[in-house]
């Protein structure tokens, strides 16, 4: 096995010893079934697809997904099994994929059994299941990069507390960019250029754009890199601790 | 082997370790002595890679802990300071977790892991949660992952620091058993450690080197080395004729048991005198006995006085 899949073991291990991943797990499945049948009129629109569903995973993970990296840097800082983790022959980039991978992978096991729903629709009806695949990959992509925010966060403080409300608020406001209410709050303030910068920030637009079956490479490249960015910023601030 | 060459960390304003500068051999127990604070934790992790000095370099096994981390991390085994470990999991769990971070061949994994195992007489718990352990078996469940890898040095921050006696005994008595061809560097402020396990003393104050010595020879430096004090009941008449023998410089008695403490003046032998002197007095001596020196006395004047005129003390050492 690799160092990172070492670490990744560890880290599902340390999941599934604590209440985290039942907890989680329960929360995720039962909220994502509520919010589906009846905020999101799964019935009543007649239609047979899942984007009730799957429109409701950003706010899903808003609040779960701080909760599942909030430790990830911050308890082994406390704890001081940082130190121990480091002094053992692993990278830092090593260490942070491996935590990253171990979230992103219990993210996908949290999307794999919500399978009822897609049960559910296909017994009713008769849904294009390629594009309820594309729902899948997008929000599980968009779990890495939630994730990845929380990871880098994480790192920057040793209270979990303080890495929870970080991570909510900047995925937040990731969410958010590219709503209209926004947008308008900066028009005038802003040159247009700029504006549009801050809706193609926007997760919601680039999830929005795959789980409707549409698979842009710009829209995989943005989840993608700024998965990958907010990753090596975690590294980064962890590095910064060794020097400081 | 370790060494390190001007190693330097500062914290802000504050230096915590300052140009430290020694060498550890193979073979060698070196003992890493300081008040808190003196900057001792800080200098074992900048050696085991955790921090990265502000100026100034380590060296494991002749690999630079900057340039060439990875290399030195496998060549070192470290117990930082109040053995951390993720509590969450079991002591098997945890060394197995170890054993693969250490990336062991299957067969050498578990061979090193039933040694280690049975060496720190672990295995009425490998199923236990380390989070309830005691602070003993968490102590050595730490000890256990740092000496996993066999590693040719080994550096300890505080191993015996919550420990019963017993306990203490049987981890001097591992460290012992793993000196003879490691490099092993122990922190501690606990003295008798120091001769129960080391060969070599390097104390720190205010994280600069004051004294680099064998413990022999830091006894020597205190004012009781090759002092005889006995406790005799009645004996204040002796006290003056103790005071005319020309060997003896003072005398002191304790205020609380009575015993009392002959200082020689310097280069004197002077057990043989006063015994003497004592026989022909007709006292009757309990027990009469030759002073070694109290390292107690040579820390304190060594981390507490102003250090500018310590270094030329020691032999020469930067």
């Amino acid at each position: 096995m690799t160092l990172p899949g070492v670490v990744m073991r560890r880290e599902l291990r340390s999941y599934f010893v604590t209440p985290v991943a039942y907890v989680f797990l329960v929360i995720f499945l039962v909220l994502a079934g509520i919010l589906t049948f009846y905020a999101g009129d799964f019935y009543e629109r007649g239609q047979a697809d899942l984007q009730p569903f799957f429109v409701m995973h950003p706010w899903l993970y808003l609040i779960l997904v701080p909760a599942l990296t909030m430790r990830m840097w911050a308890e082994e800082t406390r704890g001081g099994t940082l130190e121990l983790l480091l002094t053992l022959p692993i990278t830092l980039w090593q260490a942070m994929l491996g935590k990253f991978l171990a979230a992103w992978l219990f993210i996908g096991l949290a999307l794999v059994l919500t399978f009822p729903i897609w049960i559910t629709v296909n017994y009713l009806g008769s849904p294009d299941n390629g594009v309820i695949l594309a729902g899948y990959l997008g929000s599980w992509l968009m779990a890495g990069t939630f994730i990845a925010i929380g990871a880098c966060l994480s790192a920057l403080t040793r209270s979990q507390v303080v890495a929870f409300i970080l991570t909510a608020l900047v995925c937040v406001l990731l969410i958010l960019a590219g709503q209209p209410q926004v947008l308008d709050f900066f028009q005038g303030t802003l040159p247009r250029k700029l504006i549009n910068g801050v809706a193609h920030l926007s997760m919601l637009r680039h999830f929005e754009a795959i789980s409707r079956g549409v698979l842009d490479v710009r829209d995989l490249l943005y989840f993608l890199l700024s998965t990958i960015g907010w990753l090596l910023a975690g590294v980064l601030l962890l590095d910064l601790k060794r020097v400081r | 082997m370790i060494e390190t060459d001007q190693l330097t960390r500062c914290y802000g304003n504050l230096t915590a370790v300052d140009a430290l500068s020694m060498r550890v051999e193979p073979g060698q127990v070196l003992g890493l002595l300081g008040p808190n604070g003196a900057g001792k934790s800080t200098a074992m992790r900048m050696i085991a890679g955790f921090l990265i000095p502000t100026s100034g370099t380590a060296r494991v096994c002749g690999h630079d802990v900057v340039r060439e981390p990875t290399k030195a991390k496998r060549a070192l085994g470290y117990l930082p300071e109040g053995a951390p470990s993720y509590g969450e999991l079991t002591v098997q769990e945890f060394l197995q977790f170890i054993v693969r971070m250490r990336e062991l061949k299957p067969e050498v994994g578990y061979r090193r892991f039933d040694e280690v195992v049975h060496r720190l007489q672990l295995e009425d718990v490998l199923g236990v949660c380390i989070d309830t352990l005691s602070k003993g078996l968490r102590r050595r469940v730490g000890l256990a992952q740092a000496i996993l890898h066999d590693p040719p040095v080994l550096m300890l921050d505080e191993p015996t620091d919550g420990l019963d006696p017993n306990q203490k005994h049987a981890v001097r008595q591992l460290i012992d058993m793993m000196a003879r061809e490691r490099t092993i560097l122990i922190s501690t402020h606990l003295l008798e450690e120091v001769h129960a396990l080391c060969n070599r003393v390097v104390i720190i104050a205010n994280g600069k080197l004051m004294a680099d010595a064998t413990p022999a020879e830091l006894e020597q430096r205190s004012r009781y080395h090759g002092a005889v004090s006995f406790s005799a009941p009645g004996s204040g008449m002796s006290q003056e004729m103790l005071g005319r023998l020309p060997q003896v410089a003072s005398i002191e008695v304790d205020p609380l048991d009575g015993r009392i403490t002959v200082f020689p003046k310097p280069g004197e032998r002077i057990l043989e005198p006063v015994e003497r002197l004592l026989r022909e007095q007709g006292l009757e001596v309990s027990e009469i006995q030759l002073e070694r020196g109290r390292l107690d006395e040579v820390f304190r004047q060594i981390t507490t006085r102003d250090g500018s005129h310590a270094n030329t003390a020691n032999g020469g050492t930067p």
